[in-house]
């Protein structure tokens, strides 16, 4: 009967086995090999190299077809010490793998060569204080508190709708907030516009927003564009890439701006809009549901829109639709719900009321319909600046 | 027929309005003749402007027959202009 050292020395004798510096030569080269971890789950979820796929020693010969199917693919295999790995190449080599590598001393010793690894990500005691109560909702999560952590959304607009969605989306602690908005902060926006307070009256929106956000979570990068949105600029501002839109708008033409781009650029909008005592809330999602030119194909003529110096608007309403922007944009960062999409959301603070309309895609819609007529921006001209400031 | 806030103006404030007709076209038709001045917020070369929808019982009558829509006795029509505010 064989000890252990003598089947050990055994198989070691019948395989090849690398360094970690020649390791790295074969990952980096043409031909690279297929990196298997071959350790228990818990090891490798403390830490792992790059690349690598995870099959452990118990279930390796079930398993390692589905991930190398191959077998005259090179495949170099580790463990945490070089020894699991080396019985599992002989193992490979019996299944007919015609090039099975161990990495000699695992992954201890290319780590302790200074080789790069992954590590695990997690929260950290602080994130996971600040962020207890969402990770106690088992649709949350860690997670789904990482996936925030690396969501981007793009709000347009810091009046009396990006003010709520800001904050809840800041505190939320998502990683990323784009905010949009060429003006500054004025008495008359203090009855609503909650992310701006007194001691920011003459300071752009976008400097008072940002100094808010960032006393509220400091996780939270906030990318400022102190402009106007425009056919000129809104392809740039949309490049790097957002996950979703927060349209709080204070004006039609922007809102068919965001509508148009937001269909070329595929990125979800959560849509508000506010008036006196009544909000509407839905989402737009590029081919999954209407857009909203499925709604209305075009803005009212000028001289028709509503006329927004008498319009006026009850300071909480934009804090109960904003809310439900960002609830929006929340369950659409993390995947989780039903978001509002093909459904428009209609509330009434005077009666109290929610009521639900059903949107449907206009196949014949001229931005996202089976044949397109508008396929460049369109600049209407401003004849509603002011409401909802 | 409820009327929205942005056109309330021109139904003297009224938020709801009882109107008649076996149709969306009656029911406008019946509507317009009391308050006039709403006609160029919702009609547009006598078909609905792009800028308004309307709902029967929480269905877009554009997804539907239009104008033409079937209205049963005491179902809630909503109007629904298009609002930009923020």
């Amino acid at each position: 009967m064989p000890s252990y050292r003598e089947l050990l020395q055994d198989a070691k004798a019948s395989i090849e086995e690398v360094d970690a510096r020649r390791a790295q030569e074969l990952l980096d080269g043409a031909d690279a090999p297929l990196l298997v971890d071959v350790r228990e789950r818990d090891e490798w979820e403390q830490g792992r190299i790059p690349g690598a796929v995870h099959v452990s020693r118990g279930n390796l010969e079930s398993r390692i077809e589905g991930v190398a199917p191959d077998r005259t693919r090179p495949v170099l295999l580790y463990c945490a010490a070089g020894n699991r790995s080396a019985f599992a190449a002989k193992t490979l080599s019996e299944l007919g793998y015609e090039h099975a590598i161990s990495l000699a001393g695992g992954y201890t010793d290319w780590q302790r060569s200074g080789f790069p690894t992954d590590l695990p990500r997690s929260l950290g005691p602080e994130r996971s204080t600040r962020y207890s109560r969402h990770l106690l909702i088992p649709e949350v999560g860690e997670e789904g508190q990482l996936r925030l952590l690396d969501s981007r959304v793009l709000l347009i607009g810091a009046g009396g709708l990006g003010s709520p969605a800001s904050l809840y989306l800041a505190a939320a602690g998502v990683g990323k907030l784009g905010i949009i908005d060429a003006d500054v902060v004025d008495e008359t926006n203090l009855q609503r516009q909650i992310v701006h307070s007194t001691n920011s009256l003459g300071e752009p929106k976008t400097d008072s927003a940002r100094r808010t956000i960032e006393a509220l979570n400091p996780d939270v990068e906030v990318v400022a564009f102190r402009e106007r949105l425009t056919s000129e600029n809104i392809d740039r501002i949309l490049e790097p890439g957002w996950d979703v839109i927060v349209d709080g708008a204070d004006n039609f033409p922007t809102r068919y701006l965001v509508n148009d781009a937001s269909v070329w650029h595929d990125i979800p909008v959560v849509h508000g809009s506010i008036y006196r005592f009544e909000g509407q809330v839905t989402v737009f999602k590029p081919g999954d549901g209407p857009c909203y030119r499925c709604l209305f194909p075009q803005p009212p003529p000028a001289d028709m829109a509503p006329s927004c110096a008498e319009g006026g608007v009850l300071g909480v309403l934009p804090g109960v639709i904003g809310s439900i922007q960002a609830a929006e944009a929340l369950k659409l960062a993390l995947g989780i719900g039903d978001p509002l999409v093909g459904r428009l959301l209609l509330y009434d603070a005077l009666s109290g009321e929610f009521q639900e309309m059903k949107l449907r895609r206009d196949p014949d819609c001229p931005v996202c319909g089976e044949s397109p007529t508008i396929t460049e921006y369109v600049d209407y001209v401003e004849f509603c600046s002011g409401v909802g400031h | 027929m409820r009327i929205p806030p942005t056109l309330r103006s021109e139904t003297e404030g009224a938020r709801e309005v009882e109107a008649r007709g076996g149709t969306v076209r009656e029911l406008l038709d019946d509507l317009l003749g009391r308050f006039p001045a709403l006609r160029g917020q919702l009609l547009e070369d006598d078909a609905l402007a792009p800028f308004v929808n309307v709902y029967v019982e929480g269905e877009d009558v554009r997804t539907r027959e239009g104008l033409d829509t079937a209205v049963d006795d005491g179902s809630t029509v909503i109007l629904l202009p298009a609002m930009a505010g923020g």
